[in-house]
């Protein structure tokens, strides 16, 4: 739709504007403002300039904590949308059973993040919990209390169950905008089921899949509240993401000088993520 | 080859039909011989496109058969029919090259690719597409694109029939006599059966030798567009054909031929007789406005109406004429003179027609319009 | 034939893994905690109401869901009143810094939790809204209003632009013409809108944990005092936990059949 020039409906937007400005500027302005500070308690504070971010970009803990985000990132996003297309392939189209399957489907996106940290700390609990005691049933030394790598694949296989859903729903809207003469045509053309799927319904998905892709990162970057009622970023440290270490040293260690810097470089990386998918993707359709 | 016979066809979308409003198509025979060019002509909703999906398999029929060549294929899934469907919306792989959207098919059957290469430049070379064929398939026209959903059906060597259901509804009408063209050029070049399916007239009498006109989930005529404008078998053909559609008259019997109102049309003893014998009372006369005989003056066979209405449509005008308060249009060449309050008009015998129940009842040859 | 029953077979094994987590939440939601902590029962052997009963007679418990609820349909309400404009404006309007406008929007949902919530704190406390409802519908704002330009400018630039001019031929003003002709027309969106604002406001903690101590704790914060002396009541933990998917499902079941349409974000 062709757009008409018209600087008037900025009158449209100011009451976004205001509202998001409101609860987006003075905070980030505020952290920066710690990030550039050393602060011993609300009275005292002394300008150090750049000296946190120096720190912070040479401190191995919080590179760790870093490196550890991303390959968590990314195994969630490998696990996360190939199954959530899957169950977009798999769910029934029309029907009574179409709608009964979106609502079971769509449950874990509903439920409060610390409720799904609670459902997975008693579900996968060795002594109570039917998924840990299970496991321990057929053999598997499984704890995820006390074992790191556990407590990670735990975490991931939460993180999968509270969150495929999303991309699930989405493909399933993008298959059903598919429309029924793409899938006629395929027929007569012979196309296998691989096929259809490759040249007609993965095409199709790319712009839903962004969105997915774009959200899932963003989400499980800055995730904090589901591993920490599970296993509260342990044991040791295997389990303690970006968000939970960030939070120790702001509140724990009241460090919030290197923090609030820290939390600026750890913004900017997901924004720069962001930008980059998005405009690699905006290429590769501007080359077509 | 491809000979396609619907045998005792009938067709309903709901589980358990029972009346005969349930069946989108009624019960019908029909046959499409092999390598004519057929359009299949009617009003929305008529049952055309379900017909069309019947045939190509993706719908399975409630009752009938249908054969092809003889063979019945009822259970052969469209994959294996040896037929191929051109739709409303062109239908392109947009993640593929032109050429590989024509090869499409092809890779499909695991055709060598050497195979693929000298079919689809020809078929390209046919369709002129071979300007396009290195080029994204989703940045084309809408005719270019429709170009490739059919040039998919003509790659494969086996394929005997296409199908277009209304393949030019999203083309840019300056474009769509030239891709009409094609079609018919295609038709001779390949000797493919092709149905077309549309609802436009004049689509359908460009592009056919022979049209199928369907209506209420029936054919109720299947013949030449000189036939079906000079002898509409139904009033509803009479009606659909022509521009403006064929004046249709209700009437009651009479001593020597029917009337409206203090107006009495004469017929032929034969068709007086006949018309005796019918048990029914739904009679209507038809008559094209093209064959309404207009006279310059008063005269004895003629019957005098008020002229409503003219409307010059350029190389010819519309005459509304009000006859014993029935509206009749009448069509005449633009040097004809145009009559000045009153006309004066009569109906040539041989293109007065009558109709029985909706279909045309034939004295001469004893041949009712129902078959 | 062979396909549907290995979409069949694949969809039921992953909606067992959806629901037998939630399952056990809910057997355990009703068992006495000797039980829980005693052995693994599929079923409760001594099937009890209390700890639901506790939550409901309790107003401390109560409340807590009462105070969610407030601040989600007062985060639905401000969202949808600012972003229906703004939506509207962006689908039909070219002004300056619009693109640039619409990013800033998208990013507010990138900023990490975590070290923000210190200055959000104080930014409520300073403006006195420090423990009431509005300040966590304001602060959900952040990621819900972005969202819901998204979606809805997408449904609006499905409405052409032939409605609106027609409209004002006949002499609507402004505020007539969006209120009578055309949020009728889009309510589906207003519908699938109104979804997304609840599931993220609904489900958020941190913020709403942050910005209220007593009068408008929310229901997840107050989840924590199962963690007693004595170790966690893990039966009324349970009960509790039940109790916040309840809501969820009955929005989901409202909006049904608009699901497909809204996860496209109307845009597909």
């Amino acid at each position: 739709m062709k757009k008409i020039p018209n600087n008037k409906a900025w009158f449209l937007v100011l009451p976004v504007f205001l509202l998001v400005a409101f609860s987006a500027i003075v905070p980030i302005m505020t952290v920066v403002n710690y990030s550039v500070q050393d602060i011993f308690d609300q009275n005292t504070a002394y300008f150090v300039g750049a000296e946190w971010y120096r720190e912070m970009l040479r401190s191995p803990r919080l590179l760790d904590s870093l490196l550890r985000q991303f390959s968590y990132s990314f195994s969630v996003l490998l696990i996360e949308i190939p199954l959530g297309i899957a169950v977009a392939l798999m769910m029934p189209a029309k029907g009574r059973m179409a709608s009964v399957s979106l609502i079971l489907v769509a449950i874990p996106l509903l439920i409060p993040w610390n409720v799904v940290g609670t459902i997975w700390q008693t579900f996968s609990r060795a002594d109570i919990g039917l998924f840990g005691w299970s496991l321990n049933a057929i053999g598997i030394d499984y704890n995820y209390a006390s074992n790191a790598g556990d407590a990670w694949f735990t975490v991931l296989l939460m993180d999968v169950w509270h969150w495929t859903s999303l991309i699930a729903l989405l493909c399933y809207s993008g298959l059903r905008a598919i429309p029924e003469a793409f899938y006629q045509a395929a027929r007569i053309d012979r196309a296998s089921s691989w096929a259809i799927f490759r040249f007609i319904q993965l095409p199709r998905l790319k712009s839903v899949l962004v969105i997915g892709v774009l959200l899932r990162f963003m989400d499980s970057f800055m995730i904090y509240t589901e591993p920490f009622v599970l296993t509260g970023g342990g044991p040791g440290n295997s389990t303690t993401f970006l968000s939970q270490a960030l939070t120790k040293m702001a509140i724990g260690q009241f460090d919030i000088g290197p923090a609030a810097a820290f939390s600026l470089i750890y913004y900017l990386i997901v924004l720069l993520v962001c930008y980059l998918f998005f405009t690699i993707i905006n290429l590769q359709d501007k080359a077509k | 080859m491809a000979e396609i016979h619907l045998k005792s066809l009938a067709h309903s979308y709901s589980k358990n039909p029972n009346k005969p409003a349930d069946y989108a198509i009624r019960e019908m025979d029909h046959v499409w011989e092999h390598g004519g060019a057929y359009a299949l002509l009617g009003p929305s909703g008529c049952g055309k496109s379900t017909l069309l999906n019947i045939m190509s398999g993706l719908l399975s029929p409630t009752n009938g058969q249908v054969l092809f060549d003889g063979i019945e294929v009822n259970n052969i899934p469209p994959e294996d029919r040896n037929i191929a469907q051109v739709f409303q919306f062109p239908v392109i792989y947009d993640s593929m090259t032109v050429f590989d959207n024509l090869a499409f098919p092809l890779r499909n059957m695991k055709t060598p690719e050497v195979k693929v290469q000298s079919r689809v430049h020809e078929i390209a070379e046919a369709l002129e597409l071979t300007a396009l064929l290195k080029k994204n398939a989703s940045n084309l026209s809408a005719d270019e694109k429709q170009k490739i959903s059919m040039g998919r059906g003509l790659v494969r060597s086996d394929v005997s029939a296409i199908l277009f259901d209304e393949p030019l509804t999203v083309i840019d009408p300056q474009l769509k006599w030239k891709l009409r063209r094609k079609l018919k050029q295609i038709h001779e070049q390949f000797n493919i059966t092709m149905v077309y399916v549309t609802h436009d007239q004049l689509e359908a009498s460009t592009f056919a030798e022979k049209i199928a006109v369907m209506y209420g989930g029936q054919i109720v005529q299947f013949g030449t567009p000189r036939e079906l404008f000079e002898r509409p078998n139904h009033s509803f053909v009479g009606y659909f054909i022509g521009s403006p559609g064929m004046n249709l008259i209700e009437v009651q019997r009479s001593t020597n031929g029917v009337k409206f109102g203090n107006t009495h049309i004469n017929l032929e003893p034969e068709m007086v007789d006949l018309l005796a014998e019918m048990p029914s009372d739904n009679i209507k006369v038809g008559i094209r406005p093209e064959f309404i005989h207009v006279w310059d003056g008063p005269n004895t066979d003629a019957f005098c109406c008020d002229l409503m209405h003219v409307e010059d449509l350029g190389t010819y005008k519309i005459l509304k004429l009000k006859l014993d308060g029935i509206e009749l249009k009448v069509r005449i060449d633009e040097d004809q003179t145009i009559p000045k309050n009153k006309a004066y008009i009569s109906f040539p015998e041989q293109w007065l027609l009558v109709y029985v129940d909706e279909f045309l009842i034939d004295a001469s040859s004893e041949q009712q319009g129902i078959e | 034939m062979q396909m549907n029953k290995r979409k069949t077979l694949g969809m039921t094994a992953y909606l067992l893994f959806i629901l037998v987590p939630i399952y056990w939440l809910l057997n355990m939601s009703f068992k006495r905690n000797d039980e829980i902590l005693g052995a693994l029962t599929l079923w409760p052997n001594d099937f009890t109401f209390d700890n639901y009963i506790t939550i409901f007679s309790d107003p401390s418990w109560y409340m807590g869901y009462v105070n969610s609820m407030i601040y989600v349909s007062m985060n639905m309400a401000i969202t949808l009143v600012v972003a229906l404009p703004a939506a509207y404006a962006f689908s039909r309007y070219k002004f300056v810094g619009d693109k640039h406008l619409f990013f800033w929007l998208l990013t507010n949902r990138m900023a990490p939790p975590a070290v923000f919530l210190l200055p959000f704190f104080q930014l409520y406390s300073s403006v006195g809204l420090f423990d009431t409802h509005i300040a966590v519908a304001l602060a959900h704002c952040l990621f819900t209003v972005p969202l819901a330009v998204w979606i809805l400018e997408g449904f609006i630039s499905g409405v052409p632009r032939e409605v609106d001019e027609t409209a004002f031929i006949d002499g609507y003003s402004f505020p007539r013409f969006f209120i009578r002709i055309f949020l009728p027309m889009i309510r589906s969106g207003i519908g699938v809108t109104a979804f997304f604002c609840f599931m993220f406001s609904w489900v958020e903690l941190l913020l709403a944990k942050t910005l209220t101590s007593v009068e408008a704790k929310p229901i997840a914060a107050i989840m924590t005092r199962t963690v007693g002396a004595a170790g966690i009541d893990w039966g009324l933990l349970s009960a509790a936990g039940i109790l916040t998917i309840v809501p969820g499902i009955l929005v989901i079941w409202f909006v049904r059949n608009h699901v497909a349409k809204g996860f496209a974000l109307g845009r597909v």
